[in-house]
């Protein structure tokens, strides 16, 4: 085993926030204080920052990797960074403010178990704040962080951070967070206060550092409480002489649990089987958990192709035609009325009628207001008919069977991001 | 921990392996004639190593595809044939001195040919009408691979364009493509280079033996230790030196460096990636050093 030879587990999460906030500063600070930089690329840094005519080093250009980047000083996409302290390793996806920031957060937000935003202890909440909870509240984020950045800059005064606290746990709350689920933490990313080293200047803030909350939060995610599901990916059929009848159903669980004995349906269709073992490579396991790719062997011989799904017989998804689902558009082409387009879900593609937008969600009032169009960076409910009946669940459920992708057929462009249902319900505009 | 959490979370490197299994039958599952980009490395061999898992007890349903550069380590062919012989596997080789041979291609100035192997890759994927090509690029690589998709769609041209990059969600990969175009699949886009080590080392990966250290008559350019090879040797100027080496990283012969190094177990790699303030390419590539965006302008070129 491994030379730690401890239980050392992965998070993943992603970061909102706008440049001006010093996002890419405090991922550069993230990334520096754990020395997941190393000397060749701090080099780098230093070099380019010279050039720039900077007299310190500009952390953003570790985190700026494009060229287009670089030169225009922006963040343009989602960038994926690494890094890891002795007890848990991290995936950061780090997702840019300004520009298509519905596109990118939602990305971003779609894999991660937890959130930080960042703010500027000057501004306080802005209304980019607002979207970018409402996004990572809507595509359910379990755990929210609000980084208070910039607090050398107000004099590491207590209570603007108090004020800007309390009115960012209102927000929270009011998407549907829990308490527990959200921290606050005021920070210094140019200086490193409270980042991954303690700061001074606040002794009145009895809280974690940010990297010390990101190691200690719990990262099993909600799916494996939940109902066993699996999409079928592919049929595992060696052929050869000794084992000419093993036929395995090769998937990743989606959510739940899943044992020899267990009776589970396969949709669409609704046959019930028994689980008679939950192979891998190492040998057959007494239980699979969520996130694990597996191979399942059946007591029955059934015909079970891509695109079916195996699930808890006593706990089963609606299978239906017609679906009520949240869209966040992602695409420059808009979506038109009753557009015919291409829906994937699990391991499934299928023929789909998208109706008109009932309506739409604005991020800055938190209202739904009315909408006959869609267009990108936009969020707004449609009715979607399919071809084939589909399994799913309410996202709010289960993310992984409550979430699907829209894509346009001539060119096989993602154009949306479904989920089942309303992961998020708001008031009505006055 | 209460019970049900240890039960329930896996470790990191379960969970990546678990991710990376789950890319390599979406593509089975969808596409009709994937490939693996194979050279022996230690990042490809990981590759290979996750197919099998993926497919088990059923064969690897792909052939592998190296691009040759005609600068490589001896170590590393022995080692690439001796895995496809035991895994009775399909190997394709697109030889850049096949090129070179009758002037479609013309060695660089430098002799390095890690950039002259974009066009024999392009030319490969035609030819075997192959529609998804596994490589083992990391996001933890390079400042452009950490944009890259983990299916990546590239154009008739085999070109990468960064700000037409198809937004990736979930874990719902949208491979569709026109006919001609192909996409790129990178099932370890999440994985570091101390990861690969971790599994290795747990999985027991047989590697090629210039990974681990041993003597080699090496010479200094431009910071790196070379080795003498088909590719040329040191000028007047530069000495020769007898010293305890291995490769981090193995690529075309005239541009890969060793590094001074007594790690000749998976322990001491391990110990020594932990404490190296250099990252493999950094360290080991001088055809990342040729430009800021070097890695970049190769991707879009067709790249890996």
């Amino acid at each position: 085993m491994g030379s730690a030879g401890s239980h050392r587990d992965l998070l993943r999460f992603a970061t909102a926030g706008s440049v001006d906030d010093g996002k890419s500063t405090l991922v550069g600070r993230l990334l520096y204080d754990t020395k997941s930089v190393l000397a060749d690329q701090i080099e780098a840094v230093q070099r380019a920052s010279v050039d720039k005519g900077l007299s310190t080093p500009d952390l953003s250009l570790l985190v700026d990797g494009l060229r287009a980047e670089r030169e225009q000083g922006i963040t343009i996409d989602v960038a994926y960074r690494y890094f890891g302290t002795p007890t848990r390793e991290f995936v950061l996806a780090d997702t840019p403010g300004h520009v298509q920031y519905t596109r990118n957060t939602v990305t971003g937000a779609s894999t991660a178990e937890l959130g930080v935003l960042l703010v500027d202890a000057r501004n306080g909440i802005v209304e980019q704040t607002r979207r970018h909870a409402t996004v990572l509240a809507m595509l359910r984020v379990p755990r929210l962080v609000l980084a208070i950045n910039k607090i050398d800059l107000v004099g590491y005064d207590e209570e603007t951070l108090r004020a800007i606290e309390k009115e960012f746990t209102g927000l929270a709350r009011s998407l549907g967070f829990a308490d527990d689920a959200v921290q606050t933490i005021p920070v210094s990313a140019l200086v490193g206060d409270n980042v991954v080293e303690r700061s001074e200047h606040t002794p009145w803030y009895d809280g974690p550092t940010l990297l010390g909350h990101l190691e200690s939060v719990p990262v099993v995610g909600p799916e494996v409480a939940k109902p066993f599901r699996m999409p079928v990916q592919y049929v595992i059929r060696p052929r050869t002489e000794e084992l000419h009848d093993y036929r395995g159903y090769a998937g990743q669980i989606a959510a739940g649990t899943v044992a020899p004995g267990d009776t589970v349906v396969v949709l669409p269709e609704g046959r019930e089987t028994t689980v008679t073992h939950v192979d891998t490579a190492d040998g057959p396991l007494d239980e699979g958990t969520a996130g694990r790719s597996v191979t399942i062997r059946l007591a029955d011989d059934i015909d079970i192709s891509r695109g079916d799904m195996l699930v808890a017989a006593d706990a089963q998804p609606a299978v239906t035609s017609e679906i009520d689902a949240t869209l966040c558009w992602l695409s420059d082409k808009p979506l038109r009325p009753n557009a015919r387009l291409l829906l994937k879900h699990g391991t499934r593609t299928t023929q789909v009628m998208v109706g008109a937008p009932e309506s739409r969600i604005d991020t800055d009032t938190l209202t739904e207001v009315e909408a006959d169009a869609l267009s990108l960076n936009d969020i707004g409910r449609v009715t979607v008919r399919t071809a084939d009946p589909l399994p799913v669940d309410e996202y709010a459920d289960i993310r992984a069977t409550g979430s699907f992708l829209l894509i346009d057929p001539p060119t096989g462009n993602t154009l949306a991001a479904g989920l089942v249902g309303t992961p998020l319900a708001l008031s009505p505009a006055e | 921990m209460t019970t049900l959490e240890k039960k329930a979370t896996l470790d990191a490197l379960d969970a990546l392996e678990s991710e990376s299994i789950h890319i390599f039958r979406e593509v089975a599952g969808e596409f009709d004639r994937p490939v693996i980009l194979f050279s022996g490395g230690k990042d490809s061999t990981l590759l290979v190593h996750l197919a099998v898992k993926a497919f088990a007890p059923a064969p690897v349903p792909f052939p592998l595809l190296h691009v040759d550069t005609g600068h490589n380590f001896d170590e590393v062919i022995d080692f690439r044939d001796s895995i496809v012989e035991r895994l009775g596997l399909r190997l394709e080789v697109a030889k850049v001195q096949d090129y070179i041979d009758d002037g479609r291609l013309v060695e660089r100035a430098d002799g390095t040919r890690n950039p002259l192997q974009t066009q024999p890759l392009l030319d490969a994927i035609v030819e075997n009408r192959f529609d998804a090509v596994f490589g083992g690029g990391r996001r933890d690589e390079e400042r452009a691979r950490a944009k890259e998709r983990i299916m990546s769609l590239r154009d008739a041209f085999g070109r990468w364009d960064p700000r037409k990059q198809r937004p990736e969600l979930w874990n719902l990969y949208n491979g569709r493509h026109a006919p001609g175009e192909h996409v790129r699949v990178f099932p370890i886009s999440n994985w570091t280079e101390l990861d690969v080590w971790r599994y290795i080392q747990r999985e027991e990966i047989e590697l090629p033996s210039i990974y681990y250290a041993h003597r080699r008559e090496v010479y200094k350019r431009d910071g790196m230790w070379l080795a003498e090879g088909p590719w040329g040797g040191p000028r007047s100027t530069e000495t020769v030196e007898n010293l305890s080496v291995r490769y981090r990283t193995v690529g075309d012969g005239s541009c890969t460096g060793a590094v001074e190094s007594t790690a000749t177990t998976l322990d001491e790699i391990i110990a020594e990636v932990t404490a190296s303030r250099l990252t493999e390419r950094g360290a080991t590539r001088a055809d990342d050093r040729l430009s800021e965006a070097a890695m970049e302008d190769r991707k879009r070129e067709g790249y890996f």
